[in-house]
């Protein structure tokens, strides 16, 4: 299983702080794992398909043609506004 | 006092800038401390402020921040470093963040101190909720932080 996080507006727009999403050969990159959920209806199609869209895969801002692979934890979340 | 700590805690509480001040600062081969610290502003882009909440994402924030105290002692030679952030609600006025840095001399301890809060701002998985007048609103990432963190690769 891929362990799936939302945080900030990703998390309040979909209702949701995570899910767990079966490792497939098709799920193979950060990119393809956005492009499933997105596809999952017209609200996460448009809340996961902004171009200000980070993802981390382990807990690492990474670029969207990272490798995804069963037990990775992925989250996908806005730009950052702390200090 | 042990040499060359990175303290990093991620807490809801409260923290002393006079207790965290004391515990960085004592050490005689230190010639230069710098602090840093945030507080919830009363209004921000032309809003009024009421409260803050901010959110994080537990376990990748504490590895960033000590990922940007190593980098810091890369660049410059630092004995202490301290990195407080708070999560949850804070009202007006309230602390979020202290950094704390001290140096044999005061050049790399003002540097370094500014390189943390710049790289936090863009790196550390924290986001800001404000609370106003019209509601909640989240915190829109600014150019300018992003500028400022870019400077640091020149």
């Amino acid at each position: 299983m891929i362990n799936v996080l939302f945080f900030a507006q990703v998390r309040e727009l979909l209702g949701e702080s995570g899910l767990q999403v079966e490792a497939t050969d098709e799920l193979s990159s950060a990119e393809t794992l956005r492009a499933a959920l997105a596809a999952k209806d017209e609200k996460w199609g448009r809340v996961l398909a902004s171009d200000k869209l980070l993802v981390a895969v382990n807990q690492t801002i990474s670029s969207w043609d990272t490798p995804v692979q069963d037990g990775d934890e992925v989250a996908f979340f806005p730009p950052v506004t702390g200090g | 006092m042990s040499s060359n700590m990175n303290k990093v805690l991620v807490q809801t509480e409260d923290f002393s800038v006079p207790e965290e001040y004391a515990l960085i600062a004592d050490d005689n081969s230190d010639g230069a401390v710098v602090t840093f610290v945030g507080k919830v502003r009363d209004f921000n882009d032309g809003s009024v402020v009421t409260d803050l909440t901010l959110e994080h994402y537990p376990g990748m924030t504490e590895a960033v921040l000590n990922q940007i105290a190593v980098e810091a002692r890369e660049r410059w030679p630092l004995n202490n470093v301290t990195i407080i952030h708070r999560v949850g609600t804070m009202a007006l006025g309230e602390q979020i963040v202290f950094i704390g840095v001290t140096s044999a001399h005061r050049k790399a301890a003002f540097a370094a101190c500014e390189f943390l809060i710049d790289f936090l701002k863009t790196k550390a998985p924290f986001w800001k909720l404000e609370a106003g007048e019209s509601g909640k609103s989240w915190v829109e990432a600014k150019d300018a932080d992003e500028q400022a963190a870019k400077m640091w690769n020149k």
